[in-house]
């Protein structure tokens, strides 16, 4: 038990971050020079603390399974980045961010850290334009601001759909400059398959140089992971088809707790999955749910003439439609947070509303913005007896300028037109929430083993308000890492370079290679994708938006068989030496093989409903709130940290009991 | 430090451009002169014999003119060489004709037959007028009959079928490296503005076909006017 | 539909590589380009030989990690996008198709249609930055104003995703959509200023050094750029470069 210490400082929570900043021992610049850092991942977490650890001094080298840093996958974030700077003057403050976050999060994340990430969030705006990022400004130079789901300000800082993008190339811009100085050594096509650990302490990895196939080893006096989320255990998500959790998941292996696995969101506009084939899913931009109404048909004849492609959903009569947010939510309609979305999606498909070939499809409906833009617009122009046509159009405008570029995606990949007929969407896995279990450091239950960004579990608890992991991301890498990693290596100035000729890093070799030897040589008769197909159809039925008791029981054994079966019948063919993109990928299902069952077990021990994690068992059973998920603060204000201990079924739970005292938790209430 | 300006890419496709600029102002210049002996025979003699007899033109004005023709030509095959080679490779299907003009990507074919059909003026029209002015040293611009020479010379060239010929495909060739080359310049020497760049290439388009149309319009005119 | 693909296959950098060809059947039309990739992929799998490298990522067409030159064309026949968002109604039943990998002197194979483009990496350690240290006290976000139509072009420069189709397109296999972008985005902004001259410079001489051909103006990278970068970024870039090799000490 004493292993869980989540280090939070004394005193006030407004206080807390400040004092630890002034009590922490400093590393000088002298020495930092003779200490190392490894950062795996270069996203926007290890991104920008890769560079801003090179800035301070210290020695980094950075490693990602892509050619370049830049293609980590927070480039595909879309929407924005939150950040308490309260420029609209509507009231935004760091203890609104922070009371945003901790009940979106539905009350289980911890306290001071979500407030440090508030604390900071203003910072990062004021970093990322010094680097050159363009954000979306007003007319008067100033900087613009949208608001998100969940949410009563405008507080979500963007650049066009591709704010991720442009904070990632921020981060990329930084680490480059450190790259030229020499002050990071990179590692692109690398992938880290171990962590060393020399008496006790996180010292070094093991890597695979995916060009040429070799196995490298790679000293260090702390290692920072930053591999982001396992959201493709589910195989199809929105995540990059190489996004994976082996990092984690070896670094769990070796001694770090992995917290609340089940939390995921699913977020509710993805574009439908069209058919087997299917590699990966789409995400539409929360931003949508801003202007358009998400609906399925009320009668069934409509629903089977339009799978059956005799009716067009234009055709049907408003008073024929069931945009059951509104009905469901009237305080806030469509901008629910993504869970409440996601769910309601589900239910309406699930009781055979859906309105694609596959039944997993509802419709996000622009025609009524239109019309209410074109009016606007009519007005504006003084065009008194606009005609309906030119309203259309005139709307249709206004629509594009604010969603173009998700428009002319949407249709690219479905190949309808938007604009004339309603968008279809259903919820794919985006996010998980879950993670490598940190302190208040960021420091896992590995002395010198960081986890930072999607990879960790700390801020967003079993929900994760839009435009916040952006935040998290940057937060951690530019800002609090940089000062708690120094506290630890200030003991270690005098420790000098760590060899990687020693035992600890022969036996993690020999492992991985071991490993390698296994999957070229298993011959079996099955492909990887075979097994993750089989991975993600049971984590998806049984382990998705929603879990019972039996299913996950059900999951658990599944997933155990499937694994047997894959360690038997994978066949990776080709040899370990030089590029083999089918080893790499056996590589990261072996682990999700070993996830998807903590994960179940995870979701099985959480008998309550919480933020992505809703159990049927865990309902209001009456009252306003009937059939909404129901929270149990008196059993589950906790965090579970998971210990391995050989095999999943055996991983050893250990609880962090999540106290409240700067906010009272309530029923999150969207009626 | 000022050799590694003229030396990079950036810096070779900027002098490429204003080599190129040079030489559309040259003519334009050389075009209208030549139009005269269409509409103004005398005035044609007079400017000419002007022209080949300025000491600022002659001797200053020339050899730069000289130096940018012979420029833009070693620059511009030094160029493709180079941009060939950053393809070792080729591909085994390739569809440029769906990104680009034929044009665009043709500059070296249209400049080499262009600067062929030069060698083949010089030796009509300038090696003679160097070996009458600087070798025999007669600058007068008179024929045996004391008039000015220039007019009949030039008629005299093109009743030529097959030179008239050649005259009018080289200029064909002109005009599609100008289609190009008119516009290209001022994008290359950083000239690009949304309220302006499509002004250009009409310009760039008139230029290239007007001027020379002009130029086979002249020849015509001459092979005609002896043949009718 | 039923398609015939050729693909260029090569072992390793080393190696001399060639075109093969292989067929896929039963491909439907709403499958995006790699998905039939996959489709074939999955197919070697099964009988035991190799499958096909290539290079992808996100497969949402904003990483730039995909490429391929595709029947003759940069991430093939449709515009404004990558080879991800390729979708397979494109094609007919019964075409062939020719899949090769980007080609250009700095983007060396590495294996099938696997280039390394981390040429385009050293381009940006030469100078594609700002010089600024994170410290949590730069001056506040607001305080140097920024015209919106420059902060909106610095926007449309910095979208570009780094895949190298401008290279793999033009006929020069030339770079300077890409560097032409990075200099504008920076060029456009008051915080860019400061190191302008540097920066077009450095980037200049490094883009060279690459061996990437020089820009002739055919103007087919702006066709086939997938975010529809502006060739005026390059007029921009060459601007900067006139004006610092004029000014620069």
């Amino acid at each position: 038990m004493s292993k869980l210490d989540s280090k939070i400082p004394e005193g006030p929570i407004k206080d807390k971050w400040t004092t630890y900043k002034d009590k922490i021992d400093l590393v000088n610049p002298a020495n930092k020079r003779h200490i190392d850092v490894i950062v795996v991942g270069t996203g926007l977490a290890g991104g920008s603390a890769a560079a801003t650890l090179a800035e301070l001094g210290y020695n980094v080298k950075a490693f990602c399974y892509q050619d370049s840093p830049r293609r980590a996958h927070s480039i595909a974030a879309q929407g924005g980045i939150n950040a308490a700077k309260n420029y609209q003057g509507d009231g935004d403050s760091v203890y609104r961010l922070f009371y945003d976050t901790v009940k979106g999060g539905d009350y289980r994340s911890r306290e001071a850290n979500v407030h440090r990430l508030s604390e900071v969030s203003a910072n990062i705006i004021d970093q990322c334009v010094a680097q050159g990022v363009p954000f979306a400004r007003e007319y008067g130079g100033l900087l613009d601001n949208r608001s998100f789901g969940g949410v009563l300000v405008s507080r979500t800082f963007y650049a066009k759909g591709q704010t991720g993008q442009q904070l990632l190339l921020g981060a990329y811009s930084a680490m480059n400059r450190q790259i030229a100085r020499g002050k990071i050594e990179m590692f692109n096509r690398h992938e880290m398959l171990d962590v060393v650990i020399v008496d006790g302490k996180a010292r070094g990895i093991i890597a695979r140089n995916l060009v040429t196939g070799e196995i490298e080893r790679h000293s260090a006096h702390a290692v920072v992971i930053a591999s982001g989320g396992y959201g493709n255990v589910y195989f199809l998500s929105t995540n990059a088809m190489g996004s994976n959790v082996t990092a984690s998941w070896k670094i769990h292996k070796k001694g770090a707790y992995f917290a609340n696995p089940c939390y995921t969101q699913i977020h509710p506009t993805c574009i439908p999955r069209s058919g087997d084939y299917q590699s990966k899913l789409t995400l539409m931009s929360e931003s949508l749910r801003n202007d358009g109404r998400i609906w399925v048909p009320k009668n069934m004849d409509d629903v089977h003439a339009i799978r059956a492609g005799k009716l067009k959903p234009t055709e049907i009569a408003e008073e024929n439609r069931d945009y059951y947010l509104e009905r469901r939510y009237p305080a806030f309609g469509n901008l629910v947070p993504r869970d409440v979305a996601s769910r309601a999606a589900k239910e309406r498909c699930d009781a055979g509303y859906g309105v694609n070939e596959t039944g997993e499809a509802v419709y996000l409906d622009f025609r009524s913005a239109i019309e209410r833009y074109g009016s606007e617009q009519a007005k504006l122009k003084g065009l008194v007896n606009a005609s309906k046509e030119e309203i259309t159009s005139l709307g249709e405008n206004v629509v594009e300028a604010k969603y173009g570029n998700l428009f002319q995606m949407y249709e690219k990949i479905v190949d309808e037109n938007p604009y004339k007929t309603p968008m279809m969407i259903y919820p794919a896995t985006h996010y998980t929430m879950g993670g490598v279990w940190v302190d208040y450091n960021l420091m896992t239950t590995i002395p010198g083993c960081y986890a930072i960004g999607e990879a960790n579990f700390s801020d967003h608890g079993a929900n994760r308000l839009g435009a916040s992991a952006l935040m998290q991301g940057l937060a951690d890498g530019y800002f609090v890492l940089p000062y708690t990693i120094g506290n630890y290596l200030s003991d270690d100035i005098r420790t000098g370079k760590i060899s990687t000729d020693t035992a600890e890093f022969e036996e993690a070799e020999k492992n991985v290679t071991d490993r390698i030897n296994q999957f070229v040589n298993n011959k079996g008769t099955k492909s990887v994708d075979y097994f993750h197909k089989r991975l993600g159809k049971v984590m998806w039925d049984k382990v998705g938006m929603s879990r019972n008791t039996k299913g996950l029981k059900e999951a658990i054994e599944e997933i155990q068989s499937i694994r047997e079966e894959f360690w038997k019948d994978v066949l990776v063919p080709g040899s370990a030496d030089g590029m083999n993109t089918e080893l790499e990928k056996a590589g990261r299902v072996a682990d999700f093989l070993e996830l998807g069952e903590l994960f179940a077990k995870d979701a099985l021990d959480r008998n309550e409903s919480c933020g992505g994690h809703f159990r049927e068992e865990s309902v209001e059973l009456d009252g306003e709130q009937k059939g909404e998920a129901k929270r149990d603060d008196e059993n589950y204000a906790y965090v579970s940290a998971w210990e391995y201990t050989g095999e999943p079924k055996d991983a050893i739970l250990h609880k962090e009991e999540l106290e409240f005292n700067d906010i009272e938790l309530k029923q999150r209430s969207y009626k | 430090m000022s050799n590694r300006k003229g030396t990079t890419s950036v810096g070779r496709k900027i002098l490429m451009a204003l080599s190129g600029l040079f030489l559309i102002v040259f003519l334009l210049q050389h075009c209208t002169i030549n139009f005269l002996s269409v509409v103004a025979p005398d005035t044609f003699n007079e400017v000419s014999q002007f022209m080949g007899t300025n000491p600022l033109i002659q001797y200053a004005l020339q050899p730069v003119l000289a130096f940018g023709v012979f420029f833009h030509l070693i620059m511009g095959i030094y160029l493709e060489r180079k941009n060939r080679n950053a393809r070792p490779i080729k591909y085994a299907m390739d569809k440029p004709a769906t990104n680009s003009s034929w044009m665009s990507r043709n500059m070296i074919i249209t400049g080499i037959m262009v600067m062929l059909f030069l060698a083949v003026h010089f030796y009509d029209f300038w090696l003679p007028e160097l070996n009458t002015k600087f070798l025999k040293g007669d600058m007068s611009g008179l024929n045996a009959a004391g008039e000015y020479r220039y007019m009949e010379e030039m008629a005299h060239k093109f009743s030529n079928a097959g030179r008239v010929i050649l005259y009018v495909l080289s200029f064909i060739f002109l005009s599609l490296h100008l289609l190009h080359g008119f516009q290209s310049a001022f994008q290359s020497v950083g000239f690009n503005h949304n309220k302006y760049t499509p002004t250009i290439k009409r310009l760039g388009n008139l230029y290239a076909i007007v001027v020379p149309a002009v130029f086979i319009f002249i020849a015509l005119f001459h092979y005609f006017n002896q043949h009718a | 539909m039923n398609l015939k693909l050729k693909i260029w296959r090569q072992k390793d950098a080393e190696d001399k590589g060639k075109m093969v060809a292989y067929n896929v059947t039963d491909i439907s039309e709403h499958m995006s380009f790699l998905e039939m990739l996959d489709v074939l992929n999955e197919q070697l799998v099964n009988s035991g030989e190799e499958p096909v490298a290539f290079d992808h990522d996100c497969r949402e067409g904003i990483c730039g990690m995909c490429s391929l030159y595709i029947n003759g064309e940069a991430h093939g026949p449709d515009r404004g996008v990558t080879t991800c968002q390729l979708h397979m109604r494109m094609f007919n039943d019964g075409d062939t198709i020719f899949i090769e990998p980007f080609r250009a002197k700095a983007f060396p194979v590495i294996k099938d249609l696997v280039v390394d483009r981390s040429a385009f990496d050293r381009i940006q350690q030469s100078g594609g930055y700002i010089s600024v240290n994170t410290s949590g006290n730069t001056q506040d976000a607001n305080a140097i104003p920024i015209p919106k139509a420059d902060a909106d072009e610095a926007m449309d420069a910095a979208t570009c995703i780094g895949c190298g189709a401008c290279v793999a397109t033009c006929k020069n296999s030339s770079a300077m959509l890409f560097v032409g972008a990075k200099v504008s985005q920076y060029a456009l902004l008051p915080q860019g200023k400061v190191e302008a001259k540097d920066r077009v410079m450095n980037m200049v001489n490094q883009m060279d050094k690459e061996g990437f051909g020089n820009c002739t103006n055919t103007g087919a990278c702006e066709v086939e750029c997938p975010k529809g970068i502006s060739l005026t970024n390059i007029a921009r870039m060459n601007r900067e470069y006139f004006s610092a090799s004029v000014t620069e000490d």
